[in-house]
């Protein structure tokens, strides 16, 4: 009778390292992690030698120091005398405005072009195609540089706005002067403001928060009408009507609040050699808005045209010979397929357009670029620990996007065999 | 139910559609006014195209081609002032590189097309010996000194590969792949320039050399591009094998690499570049800028290459891998001949895109102060002479890049195209 | 199936389906020459022909997937114009199933089948899903409700696409070569739901090459080339005793191996 027996346990042996699977594997990763922390061994002891040599240490004490140089474009209070920690910080709200500011005009500027390229009008597809075609293979730093070059060259001084014989005029019924220093819009105003905050570090306006609030509970009963809605809808099968009432909670609220609180605009005007009250929209802060959102809009339209063909002809027969009409098609069948596709790059181009931010060093923007790894490094010859805590900085703003996208893609990923 | 028989006595033949339904009209009712706010939409843009090629027409027909600044420019005519392109055109293409020495990048961007063109198209396998040897010449034309610099730098290659090919018999080939390293290594590190100098002593085939500082404008575009581009795919192949491996380290630290790079901006990496590369290097080293910018623009165009090529290896068949492990070929020969041929075929579009990106973000150089296309416009713009000058200088870089990356994406499209007809 | 099993099977004297001196182009390429069609309630007609000979464009047609250009086409007394009301009510009265199921993917197979009751019927959604699991069951794969379609068979794909098209009651069923992307041996399956829909008295036109689903089921076959209906006639006549030679000559090239 045959006795089955385990595969005989061979005695351990060297040569088995290399040529047994169970050992093979970590004998090649023990290597790879030898080598690997030898060239970082390399690297760390030739930095050490080469900041000996020039007498410098590693340190971040230089944060607390104060930054010395002024920044014109402030979210928060700051002067020069503040500490370079707090210019790092103003450097880093800059981009996300600037990012923030970019992703919404993107996504507007992207979807239209995205739809509109596969208009059936031929004009208005070819116009779309000419537009994404020439901010695609055009590089981004070219846009910026142009257009912040045609904003200081062409536009006038604000001086030119001044006298009996001006020789430049404000547009849009006197409420904007574009100068070549950028443009100057008019600003909301209240006269019974509900006055600010003060957090010690920043303040925070009591008028805004009342908005955001605003805003976010009208959101929020929105949604409760959409589910209201729904919920009649499955039990009679008639859906009531909401679209305008939904609407009016978004925005009705927040229209209530400017008349209560006394809205009006507050228009720029010149005194003396230049403009004051309203909003000034910095040259450089211009340039790289309109550039970065016509540019990554290019790259969205081209997402939001490749997501809408992928779905695929069949989907929009199949739902149209239900007797579906078109609107519907739309809304039940194509969108929810089509912003499966489209949402993922959707974000990595949002993520491009926070990367691309930084080449506001080249107009002189006070983003996180330009004060910590400009005039920062600069002035301390801090290199390491600026471009350190810069990237720093960038990569958690990559990394908290892409978990954040991971987690969607897993969630939204199509069930298949 | 006899009624419902029926044969057709003779066949209709075609006919032509109805008149509506052909030809101009038809268009230009499907296309354009399909229905009212169609038509509204179809005359508004056409207002728009026309308003914008009659205002920009007296631009282009009243440019001027020859005038020696801005203000002679004005006098001389109410359009575009090109004249500054004509006076500039060499800093364009070539920045500060040596005027008699113009011959140099020229010839070298002809064996590029030349050593390319084996790579693009089904030629005789010998010319790829020019594509390999492609490297060293262009180092050797473009900076000049003496030819046996690069020679033996390329011959590591050799010296590595030799080791390895006839080493595997001794040493097994995990043994012979990293001794073939090690001999690369060490050739580089000690015998290469002793060995250059040596021949260079006997037989002094040299080009008078040329700083790194002195190369500029396009032509410094076309080398960063190329050279990150080239320089990425081995790293980048490397970097998607490592991503795609089961060994937990090898994973972890070809993941960190790919992240961290995609992560941070290109411009960090070139102020890495800058100011710290120097740091991390053996105290004394130094060297050129360029180079330095190349070093990094090689990672960072590699973390993107092997993103690609990973997308390529994912869309390869499991059968693929399953069929090579069945027919008994290890880890690197499959991946050597059955693998890494597919994945790249079907990798080319997303590289051929990878390098468009690549090549506009060239441009990002100018800020650290190298003077490609956009570096020499500064200057430019600085003079007094051509102070005020906007659109002509920078719609002349556009024109350069969007030539150079519209032609390139209609490529990829194309070979996306042909590659979807392929595997039908 | 018997011959007195067909005989249940009525053919009343209401016309569902009136084609006149239809024409349709694809461009300068005329795809639908002359086709004049009449298809009472309770008729099921099964179009066969080569591939391009217009057959799918023909029952695309009846519920204007495609836009016809001269002639008429009127569905259940209502007729096809560029209007969009009737256009909307012919689809919600035709049922259509295709080669390729087209299973909405980001919904369950309980949702495809509620979908239209719900937005177009305007039915309680208790009452779409009891509905819908009446027709699954039907179809015989009530257990797969709540699965999404790629995690179904082909077979059970194609199925569930009968039962959603069911869910809107229709009165005339259209079938677009529901079996030729399946596995030979998913086919049964889904022959048979279409024959025990078809005991039930319902209207049905059949793109297919399935003659023995021709021979057992309709009461019509219509032979069709190059754009224009050659042949028609009761299955057996047509099968044993075709009159044009290239009927001849499709079903010898079909039926010959």
């Amino acid at each position: 009778m045959a006795v089955i027996t385990d595969p005989q346990k061979e005695p351990f042996r060297i040569g088995m390292l290399l040529s047994d699977t169970r050992y093979r594997s970590l004998t090649i990763q023990v290597i790879v992690l030898f080598l690997f922390m030898l060239f970082a061994a390399w690297v760390v002891d030739n930095t050490i030698r080469n900041l000996d040599a020039l007498g410098k240490s590693f340190s971040f004490a230089f944060l607390w120091v104060p930054a010395g140089y002024d920044i014109n474009q402030r979210l928060i209070a700051y002067t020069s005398q503040d500490p370079n920690i707090r210019a790092a910080v103003l450097g880093i709200l800059n981009t996300l405005l600037l990012a923030v500011m970019g992703c919404v005009t993107a996504t507007v500027i992207g979807v239209m072009a995205g739809v509109a390229r596969l208009s059936k009008n031929w004009i208005v597809a070819r116009l779309m195609t000419v537009y994404v075609e020439a901010f695609r293979n055009v590089p981004l730093l070219v846009w910026i540089l142009l257009i912040m070059a045609a904003v200081n060259d062409t536009l006038p001084q604000p001086n030119a706005f001044r006298g009996e014989n001006a020789t430049a005029s404000m547009v849009l019924w006197d409420h904007v002067a574009l100068t070549n220093r950028g443009f100057y819009v008019p600003e909301p105003l209240f006269t019974r403001s509900l006055g600010v905050i003060e957090l010690g570090f920043m303040q925070i306006s009591l008028d805004f928060l009342l908005f955001v609030g605003l805003l976010v509970a009208g959101i929020v009963a929105s949604l409760r009408v959409g589910a209201w809605a729904d919920a009649v809808q499955s039990r009679t099968g008639e859906r009531p009507a909401v679209f305008w009432v939904r609407l009016g909670l978004v925005i009705g609220p927040s229209l209530v609040a400017l008349l209560l609180l006394g809205f009006h605009l507050g228009l720029p005007e010149l005194r003396g050699f230049n403009f004051v009250g309203g909003i000034h929209l910095r040259d450089s802060l211009l340039a790289l808005w309109i550039a970065l959102s016509l540019y990554t809009g290019a790259f969205i339209a081209e997402n939001v045209r490749a997501g809408i063909l992928a779905v695929s002809k069949g989907q929009t027969e199949a739902a149209s010979a239900l007797g579906l009409h078109a609107s519907r098609v739309m809304n039940l069948v194509v969108l929810p397929q089509a912003m499966r596709v489209i949402i993922p790059p959707l974000i990595s181009q949002y993520l491009n357009l926070t990367k691309n931010s930084s080449l506001a060093i080249a107009v002189g923007y006070m983003d996180a670029t330009g004060t910590l790894g400009g005039i920062t490094l600069n002035q301390t010859g801090r290199a390491m620990e600026c471009i350190l805590l810069l990237m720093a900085f960038y990569l958690a703003v990559s990394l908290t996007v892409s978990v954040v996208m991971n987690a969607y893609n897993d969630r939204m990923k199509l069930k298949e065999r | 139910m006899s009624d419902i028989a029926f044969v057709r006595a003779e066949a209709i033949p075609p006919a032509p559609p109805p008149v509506s339904e052909t030809g101009a009209i038809k268009w230009m009712r499907e296309n354009l006014f399909s229905s009212i706010s169609n038509g509204v939409l179809s005359f508004l843009s056409l207002a728009v195209v026309l308003w914008i090629v009659w205002s920009l027409l007296p631009w282009f027909t009243g440019s001027v081609w020859n005038a020696g600044s801005l203000s002679e420019c004005r006098a001389l005519g109410e359009g575009a002032c090109f004249a500054v392109i004509r006076e500039r055109f060499n800093q364009f293409i070539f920045g500060f590189y040596p005027p008699d020495w113009y011959w140099r990048p020229i010839l070298t961007f002809l064996l590029l097309v030349a050593a390319l063109a084996p790579v693009l198209f089904s030629l005789p396998r010998q010319l790829l010996l020019l594509t390999v040897a492609f490297p060293a010449l262009a180092y050797f034309l473009l900076w000049g000194g003496s030819v046996w610099y690069p020679v033996m730098a390329m011959a590591g290659f050799g010296v590595g590969f030799a080791v390895w090919r006839y080493g595997g018999a001794v040493l097994g080939p995990l043994g012979a792949l990293i001794a073939g390293v090690l001999a690369a290594v060490i050739w580089w590190m000690f015998l290469s320039s002793p060995v250059a100098g040596a021949f260079a002593s006997v037989l002094p085939l040299a080009l008078p050399s040329v700083e790194s500082a002195q190369m500029g404008g396009f032509m410094l575009t076309l080398i960063i591009g190329i050279t990150g581009i080239a320089g990425s795919l081995p790293l980048g192949i490397i970097l998607a094998l490592g991503r795609q491996s089961k060994l937990f380290i090898v994973k972890a630290i070809c993941v960190g690499f790919i992240e961290f790079i995609r992560g941070v901006p290109l411009i960090t990496l070139l102020f890495v570049a800058s100011t710290l590369l120097n740091y991390f290097l053996p105290p004394g080293t130094e060297f050129a800028l360029l180079l330095r910018v190349l070093i990094l623009v090689i990672f960072f165009a590699s973390a993107y290459m092997a993103e690609t090529i990973r997308g390529g290896l994912a869309a390869l068949p499991k059968g693929q891998y399953e069929a090579a492990d069945a027919l008994g070929l290890d880890y690197w020969r499959a991946t050597r001949l059955i693998v890494m041929p597919q994945a790249l075929k079907i990798s080319i579009p997303g590289i051929v895109n990878n390098f468009i990106g690549l090549f506009k973000d060239t441009t990002l150089v100018s800020v650290i102060g190298l003077l490609d296309p956009l570096g020499v416009v500064r200057p430019i713009r600085a003079n007094s002479d051509w102070n005020g000058i906007v659109w002509e200088l920078y719609g002349f870089v556009a024109l350069l890049f969007f030539i150079c990356c519209f032609g390139m994406s209609r490529y990829s499209m194309y070979l996306e195209r042909k590659m979807r007809t392929d595997h039908r | 199936m018997s011959e007195p099993m067909r005989a249940q099977m009525k053919v009343l004297d209401e016309v569902a389906i009136r084609i006149t001196a239809m024409n349709k182009w694809y461009g300068e390429f005329h795809v639908l020459r002359d086709i004049n069609l009449t298809v009472n309630k309770g008729e099921r007609i099964v179009v066969c022909g080569p591939s391009g000979s217009g057959k799918s464009t023909l029952i695309r047609c009846v519920n204007r997937l495609e836009e016809h250009q001269k002639g008429q086409i009127v569905v259940d007394g209502i007729e096809l114009t560029s209007d969009l009301k009737n256009i909307d009510k012919v689809r919600s009265e035709v049922g259509m199933v295709f080669q390729h199921f087209n299973l909405f993917p980001h919904l369950t197979i309980l949702e495809n089948c509620t979908l239209a009751p719900i937005w177009v019927r305007k039915t309680p959604k208790k009452e779409a899903e009891d509905l819908a699991m009446h027709f699954l069951k039907k179809v015989k794969i009530p257990e797969q409700a709540h699965k999404y379609p790629g995690q179904l068979s082909g077979g059970q794909q194609q199925r569930v696409a009968i039962a959603r098209s069911l869910c809107m009651r229709p009165k005339i069923m259209l079938f677009d070569e529901p079996t030729s992307a399946l596995d030979p041996e998913m086919i049964k399956e889904v022959l048979d739901t279409m024959i025990s829909l078809a005991e039930e008295g319902m209207t049905m036109i059949c793109v297919t090459h399935e003659m023995g689903f021709a021979q057992a089921v309709a009461n019509r076959v219509i032979f069709m080339d190059q754009g224009q209906i050659v042949e028609q006639n009761e299955p057996r006549e047509f099968f044993t005793n075709p009159k044009s030679e290239r009927t001849k000559l499709f079903l010898s090239q079909i039926l010959g191996h």
